[in-house]
């Protein structure tokens, strides 16, 4: 007899006396005193569904757990949970898997994170059925277990410490992440988090319990299925297209996210909106925001014909007064309608039976037992389908007068005319009258049952309908369309933020809406400070004026040796005739063509607004900042001149959440008194998050239709802010958008006023910069630079 | 003009034309790509037995391509009239194609010719040619599709009467297709609702819709033997987008239209 174990069974549990279950706690060989009163019960449900061999290593890890000294919960959670793995992993695998996870008890157990051990056990259970083979499950333990490594924290950089924040939490959520992401996606889920929160405990601890807007985002990113933002574009124009309609697309949630049930599937019905208003109704569809392919149809072909089928009931469908109708009457019409909609679309788009019979579900008649549940909803279906499926034949005589019924009202005027016309359609009160005589007709006993049939009779495409209803009296029924969004009273002095990613250089890819940008416009100081600042720079200006000239169009250049130009060019059409007479061959190329010369540039400045500008430069009194709006005055009064478009922004950042934009002057406005006023007010504060104010402003100059777009970047420091701690982060961030900037075509250089920063700048904008070495010769360089630029 | 050019009308432009030619003004022909203004112009230069010398303008063209130029050859310098010189001295119909897309400097030369001058000046050869009385100029001008830089001087604009031509109406577009394909109408139509579908994205993306010379196109393929959605994604989607979203939903509209 083991020492400390108490040998007495429990005498309330039916199991005390069995020669196994004893068996079974002799070979736990466990003295605390939590595990006895549960152990009877475990032990039993485990002897029943475990092989020998299996159970053998179930009471060696029991007891393996038992002796760390780490208290009972993880010898319960053992007990309890190890049997569902070895079920879903089957015996043979569950002998490997035994030892994986063994090990990395053992791991937890060393490290402080032994309290994740129970959360570990807990979760195994589900995590094995979902993920169903041992190399998968090898691959989300060492997932776990490198987590756990990154995470846990130290004092002083030697022995760790400080248990994982995230881990519990990870743990917990897991299975039911599981459900709806792939094992990949929950990878990529758990790696972003280790990564981006790394640092903060709390932070982390908020991303793995889901409530964190970050973890959401990622999640999203990383669900199956297409994603209806991807879809948008193409559903509106398809909406466009096909229906002339513009509608607003508005996703329905179709996951709920929270920190009690983790992510939990949630059916929705797409849904139709209206709203009229002076300008004619306009019209906002709800679709699910993310939806996998069903049946062979692509998941874009789901959302078609969701539209489809919605832009069908604005075109063709008038709503009904619902107030006299009962229950059974409005779904009755709702089906009849809906069918309708459906055989008309058909009848329009041929192209499209295809995809909505494979949708359709595989209802059968008889499917439903009439003596247990009332098969109103399953008639319908078999009705709509036989409507809509001619293939399809149904037995039941009524289904098919009903049938015969429908398509003699629908279709009657088409055949009479030998050819259906939209014009010639009959209307939803037409239909709805018949729909209230198929009730009528059809009904029976069994209807009134309280167990309804629903297998098979959610149609996928169709909506809800609450566009199809009229009420004269408010009803009781709960509003589910989806609410607008709330402004924060903060916000309202600026535009709405602007989301951008940001590029992780060490993932290889970008956080998704990771950085907020409020665009302000700038507050207006004297614009008289900014003509002094122009009087300063008078012989500048002029010089600049010289310049100016020889930039500006001269109107003509000639292009000599053309074969066809506009006219001959005397001095070649000698020589060429000397040729001819001295029996040489003479050149074609005797003609000339005088063009005129046009500029088509858009420039666009980005200003570094970050608080270092406010110091002196050195060598002279006047501040960094004033001698940037000198220069940014100056090139804003020669661009003027020459009648280029420029626009200048300023930006910074305080932390990721609050990146502000300041807009000083836009391309179509003129340079004068508003905007100098904008630029003599300019006040640096906070840091420099170059690459994401880079994405605003470029977004705009992209849509420029000049044949050169030119990205200025004037700053005196580099990417850097207070929520980042790598200092390469911020940099390869703002490589990153360089580069897509370069491959569309937009020009991008940097004018940096800080000689010490070169290695960075360099690193961020390759040899597209200039660094300004004298302070006082900001202006001319500038201006130099972008008539360089652009000769 | 030796056979009849197809054209239906679409209006009352056929007898709107012979006013104005009968009166001599210079007709200004407006309408997008592809939607039948060239082959009006044909159609009414052998109606009214006249020759046509169609010029197709560019960016590069000069007022000397126009007028003429002196070329060399063994004895020296010698002039070429231009196909405008031509057309003013024997009379023909002189039909300028997409004359916006050539130079401001280059159109200016047919303005002694538009008003009641009816004169050619050539500078080069110190000539005056004085049209002759069946010369008559027309123009062809797309408005939506060039940009602001490329519009008519108003001055050049003022000398022009004008036609406004869109694309036909769905039943007469399938007509057009039909008589110019001999493809049947059920299949016309379906091309015609898939073309009105494209052009319901004008402006959401795609600068011009599908024309009915695409339209065309598209039967003639069919007529070949290709298959509808094929035919259809290689003329009609195509030739006009290279944005991903709008070729998707226009090869959705197609799949939709031939079940």
């Amino acid at each position: 007899m083991p020492a400390g174990a108490d040998p007495t069974p429990n005498p309330s549990s039916p199991w005390a006396h069995d020669p196994q279950v004893l068996a079974g706690w002799q070979a736990l060989d466990c003295a605390l005193p939590a595990v006895r009163p549960v152990f009877e019960a475990c032990a039993h449900e485990a002897i029943a569904r475990l092989s020998p061999s299996s159970l053998q290593a179930f009471w060696q890890g029991g007891r393996q757990l038992g002796k760390l000294g780490r208290g009972a919960a993880p010898v319960l959670a053992w007990l309890t949970y190890w049997p569902e793995v070895v079920e879903a992993l089957g015996e043979s695998d569950a002998e490997q898997a035994f030892e994986v996870v063994m090990a990395l008890l053992l791991r937890m157990n060393k490290s402080p994170n032994s309290a994740a051990m129970t959360h570990l056990l807990t979760s195994l259970g589900p995590v094995a059925q979902r993920l169903g083979g041992l190399s998968v499950l090898q691959a989300y333990l060492h997932t776990v277990g490198h987590f756990m490594d990154r995470t846990t924290g130290s004092i002083h950089g030697r022995q760790a410490t400080l248990p994982s924040a995230g881990l519990p939490e990870l743990l917990l959520q897991a299975p039911r992440l599981l459900q709806t992401l792939s094992l990949s996606g929950w990878q990529a889920w758990v790696d972003f988090g280790a990564r981006a929160y790394a640092h903060h405990p709390p932070q982390q601890e908020d991303y793995f319990a889901l409530r964190s807007p970050d973890s959401l985002a990622v999640l999203q990113r990383e669900r199956h299925g297409t994603l209806l933002r991807d879809a948008e574009r193409t559903l509106s124009l398809s909406l466009q297209a096909m229906w002339q309609l513009q509608a607003h697309v508005l996703p329905l949630p179709t996951a709920q996210v929270s920190a009690e049930h983790g992510v939990q599937a949630v059916s929705v019905l797409p849904c139709l909106l209206l709203e009229s208003s002076d300008k004619g109704p306009s019209y906002a569809m709800g679709l699910p925001d993310v939806l996998d392919g069903q049946a062979g149809v692509s998941a874009l072909d789901r959302y078609r014909l969701m539209v489809m089928h919605m832009a069908g009931h604005i075109r063709w469908s008038t709503p009904c007064i619902a107030d006299n109708w009962s229950p059974m009457q409005r779904l009755a019409v709702e089906w009849f309608e809906d069918t309708r909609i459906d055989w008309l679309l058909i009848r329009t788009w041929p192209g499209l039976r295809h995809s909505l019979l494979a949708l359709y579900p595989p209802v059968q008649e008889g499917g439903c037992n009439e003596a247990t549940h009332a098969c109103v909803l399953h008639r319908l279906s078999v009705w709509s389908r036989s409507v809509l499926d001619e293939r399809f034949e149904v037995q039941d005589p009524q289904l098919r007068e009903w049938r015969e019924r429908f398509m003699a009202l629908v279709d009657g005027q088409g055949k009479a005319r030998g050819q259906w016309t939209e014009a010639g359609q009959v209307s939803t009160a037409q239909v709805a009258q018949l729909a209230l005589q198929f009730v009528a007709r059809t009904r029976r006993p069994s209807d009134a049952q309280a167990q309804v049939h629903f297998e098979h009779t959610q149609v996928d495409w169709r909506d809800d309908n609450r566009h199809h209803w009229q009420f004269i009296e408010d009803g009781d029924e709960e509003d589910t369309a989806p609410s607008p969004t709330r402004v924060d009273d903060e916000e309202l002095h600026s535009l709405p933020p602007q989301l951008y990613p940001e590029w992780d250089y060490l993932a290889g890819s970008e956080r998704p809406d990771w950085v907020r940008v409020f665009e302000y416009l700038h507050p207006p100081g004297h614009a008289d400070d900014i003509d002094q600042l122009l009087l300063r720079h008078a012989a500048l200006s002029k010089r600049l004026q010289r310049l100016l000239d020889q930039l500006k169009p001269q109107g003509r250049t000639r292009e000599r040796h053309l074969e066809n130009g506009s006219e001959l060019d005397l001095d070649v059409a000698l020589a060429a005739h000397i040729d001819l007479k001295t029996g040489h061959t003479p050149s074609h190329r005797v003609e000339q063509h005088i063009k005129p010369v046009e500029r088509d540039v858009s420039v666009q400045l980005v200003m570094d607004l970050s608080a270092s500008l406010n110091e002196k430069a050195p060598g002279s009194d006047q501040t960094v900042l004033q001698i940037s709006q000198e220069s940014v005055a100056l090139l804003a009064w020669a661009l003027h001149q020459l009648g280029d478009a420029l626009a200048i922004g300023g930006f910074h950042s305080n932390t990721r959440h609050d990146v502000r934009y300041m807009h000083i002057k836009g391309f179509e406005e003129p340079w004068a008194d508003p905007v100098k006023a904008r630029l003599a007010a300019l006040e640096p504060a906070y840091s420099t998050r170059m690459g994401v104010a880079i994405r605003h402003a470029a977004r705009t100059l992209i849509k420029r239709k000049s044949t050169k777009k030119i990205l200025l970047v004037l700053t005196d420091g580099e990417p850097s802010d207070v929520d980042v701690t790598d200092p390469n982060y911020l940099m390869h961030d703002a490589r990153q958008v360089v580069h897509s900037l370069q491959s569309q075509g937009v020009f991008v250089w940097c004018i940096q006023l800080h000689p010490a920063h070169e290695a960075s700048v360099r690193h961020v904008f390759g040899d597209h910069c200039t660094l300004v070495d004298r302070m006082g010769q900001l202006p001319e360089t500038l201006a130099n630079l972008f008539f360089k630029l652009t000769r | 003009m030796t056979s009849e050019p197809l054209y239906h009308p679409q209006g009352d432009e056929l007898a709107l034309y012979e006013a104005a030619y009968a009166a001599r003004l210079p007709v200004m022909v407006k309408g997008p790509t592809g939607c039948g203004k060239s082959r009006f112009v044909e159609h009414m230069a052998w109606r009214l037995g006249k020759p046509l010398i169609t010029v197709a303008c560019n960016e590069d063209m000069t007022a000397s391509d126009l007028v003429g130029r002196y070329l060399l050859d063994s004895q020296g310098t010698r002039w070429v009239d231009g196909p405008l010189t031509q057309a003013a001295r024997i009379g023909a119909i002189c039909y300028l194609d997409e004359v916006v897309e050539a130079r401001q400097d280059t159109t200016v030369v047919i303005h002694a010719l538009t008003d009641h001058r009816r004169c050619l000046p050539i500078d080069k050869k110190a000539e005056v040619v004085q049209a002759h009385p069946d010369f008559q100029l027309v123009i062809s001008y797309n408005p939506g599709y060039q940009s602001a830089m490329k519009d008519l001087k108003p001055s050049t604009k003022q000398r022009f009467v004008a036609f406004d031509f869109d694309y036909p109406l769905p039943e007469l577009e399938a007509q057009i297709v039909v008589s110019e394909t001999g493809i049947d109408t059920a299949t016309a139509t379906q091309l015609v609702r898939i073309a009105g579908a494209a052009r319901a994205l004008k402006g959401h993306g795609l600068s011009e819709g599908v024309s009915t010379r695409l339209l065309v196109y598209a039967a003639q393929l069919m007529r070949q033997g290709v298959a509808p959605r094929d035919a259809c994604r290689m003329a009609m989607v195509r030739p006009i987008t290279d944005d991903l979203d709008i070729r998707q939903s226009l090869d959705h509209a197609i799949d939709a239209c031939w079940g």
